[in-house]
């Protein structure tokens, strides 16, 4: 039983380090809380049930499709709005009040468009098999969910480390104005980090949508939330910081159900989160340099 | 006077959510004017309006002890919870004291033998008149405005401006940090004690994480560089969904996007006297308005 836990623990915390994957790159190279995450999550999720339900497109397909948009909604979202804001030196409460009314926009277009009311999946398009790993039943889905996951995360923790791009990303993220000065193209890296975030976070749109096969325009808040709580566990702006938190706090929420009881699940994060900052304000794994004057 | 009466009977939960809103927006904006991103104020508005709806309710205590209670219980829970929190800085302020709200909605949630956990606390008594309101934002500007000031304005103002400088010209740096996060918990829970017993209910929810956003999205909006700024985003906030009934569905988009634009093309806030005043050609007193 411990070990069926463990593996519904192991696919949930996957989307949650997915999610916050995309979150904390916004955050470590563009210098900013990007709270329209969470709606681009969203937008992710319904964009893979349109090519689904309406171009009758194959899963694998729908999840490319589904990073392709939400990745390109998170570039416009930089060009339009963390641009300009960018360029006038806002300080930084001012892109978050920004990202949170394209937030606001995002989810009720959703529900205008949408209704509120649940989506799903058809059934037809989900794997339905299970196979026995040692002793464990595992659906495919979620074998999916995890390997999808874990493919990604690789991908991009391996650009970031031995990539020229990767190196010059890392050079943003410690300073954009000596990285110009070396002649890093750092308004084209930043498109790219925008689209490759906004990309993760509909992706892990995608996978929840699958994982609970239950898509609401709001359904990217509670992501939002924990999602925040995360990436401070992890140390804003670090890369595997995120992924690790994720992977912990799913393991944290799925125990909490299992020892605690139901109505504390989302009590977990914001819990450990409050508890982790009084001990180590700079979160669990964080080594990150504060942005000083 | 009848059509006053009139435009009352239908608006006037409308106008005094406004008073209120303002109020939360002032209490944000205090925590801001000494230079912390502190987002507890829905958690203490919680606080408030649960402290005195049980009181009223379930102990039959007067109105008047009743907002007393709902503005001291927050200030001792920001004094407890200050002292660690404080010391975080930026980002992780914010987003220790979100926490802090959430923790505050869940421990509602579990209380249901006090709290009525997730069903809220229905039937409290309608004992907010409009004069409370009025006379309680009134009062808190005026607080505010002598605040800005005073000595304890100033320190404020120099240890947003640079906390290390101002504790080495001898400020009281975390004193300062300490009562401007209690007296912002006062504020909150006040506008907690006179929305619960307006609106009849309260429920867990409301003081959640979105409401501690939309907070600070008034403050932030208006501008906190006076204080007409706050209370100026309170309203713009309070009836921008209203004006937008027209759009049905699609109201919270255009609300959103409006959003979007004051901030990209107002940055100091709506309420920005300099701007006005080389707008308007008005050539006004140098200095700080109150």
């Amino acid at each position: 039983m411990l070990a069926q836990q463990l593996f519904n623990a192991l696919s949930l915390g996957c989307v949650y380090a997915l999610f916050a994957l995309g979150f904390t790159l916004i955050f470590g190279v563009l210098g900013v809380v990007n709270l329209s995450q969470g709606a681009v999550f969203m937008l992710g999720a319904y964009a893979a049930l349109t090519a689904v339900t309406r171009l009758g497109a194959p899963l694998w397909l729908a999840i490319g499709f589904a990073f392709a948009f939400s990745g390109l909604v998170g570039l416009l979202i930089d060009r339009i709005v963390l641009k300009p804001l960018r360029a006038r030196d806002a300080p930084h409460l001012i892109p978050m009040i920004a990202t949170i009314g394209l937030g606001l926009a995002m989810n009720s277009l959703v529900q205008g468009w949408f209704g509120a009311e649940n989506q799903r999946f058809p059934s037809e398009v989900l794997p339905q098999d299970s196979l026995q790993l040692a002793g464990v039943s595992v659906t495919v889905l979620e074998l999916g969910i995890i390997l999808v996951s874990f493919a990604l995360m690789t991908v991009l923790l391996l650009a970031l480390k031995k990539t020229q791009l990767g190196r010059a990303l890392r050079a943003i993220a410690e300073s954009p104005k000596a990285a110009r000065l070396l002649g890093i193209n750092v308004d084209g890296l930043f498109m790219l980090t925008s689209f490759v975030a906004a990309g993760l976070g509909g992706v892990a749109g995608v996978l929840i949508g699958l994982y609970s096969n239950a898509l609401f325009p709001l359904m990217g808040q509670p992501m939002l939330h924990k999602g925040i709580a995360v990436i401070i566990l992890g140390g804003m702006g670090d890369i595997r910081g995120a992924m690790f938190a994720g992977l912990f706090l799913g393991f944290a929420e799925v125990l909490s159900v299992t020892y605690i009881g139901s109505d504390m699940r989302d009590a977990v994060a914001f819990g450990l989160l409050f508890l982790v900052l009084l001990v180590r304000p700079k979160g669990l794994f964080g080594s990150v340099q504060e942005r000083k004057v | 006077m009848d059509s006053f009466d009139n435009f009352w009977s239908i608006y006037s939960n409308l106008v005094l959510s406004l008073g209120v809103n303002a109020l939360l927006a002032l209490s944000i904006y205090l925590t801001l004017s000494c230079g912390m991103l502190a987002m507890a104020n829905a958690a203490f508005m919680g606080i408030g309006a649960y402290t005195s709806s049980i009181l009223t309710m379930n102990y039959g205590w007067p109105f008047s002890a009743a907002l007393a209670a709902g503005m001291v219980a927050p200030v001792l829970v920001a004094l407890v919870i200050g002292r660690p929190t404080l010391r975080l800085s930026g980002v992780y302020l914010a987003m220790a004291t979100l926490a802090f709200g959430e923790v505050v909605r869940l421990t509602v949630l579990r209380a249901e033998g006090l709290t009525g956990g997730a069903l809220g606390l229905n039937g409290i008594p309608q004992l907010t008149q409009w004069w409370h309101v009025l006379l309680s934002v009134v009062v808190v500007l005026f607080v505010l405005a002598r605040l800005r000031r005073s000595r304890i304005g100033r320190a404020f103002e120099a240890i947003k401006e640079d906390e290390t400088a101002a504790g080495l010209m001898g400020i009281d740096v975390n004193g300062h940090k300490m009562l401007a996060f209690a007296l912002g918990g006062a504020i909150a829970g006040l506008a907690g004690v006179l929305n619960a017993h307006l609106t009849f209910f309260i429920g867990p929810q409301e003081f959640g994480f979105d409401r501690g956003v939309e907070i600070l999205t008034m403050t932030i909006l208006g501008g906190i560089n006076s204080l007409f700024g706050p209370v100026i985003g309170a309203v713009i906030i309070t009836l921008l969904p209203e004006l937008l009934r027209s759009f049905k569905d699609y109201r919270a988009v255009a609300n959103g996007l409006i959003l979007v634009v004051i901030v990209l093309f107002m940055p100091k806030g709506l309420w920005n006297p300099a701007w006005l005043r080389r707008r308007v050609g008005l050539r006004g007193r140098k200095g700080v308005t109150p």
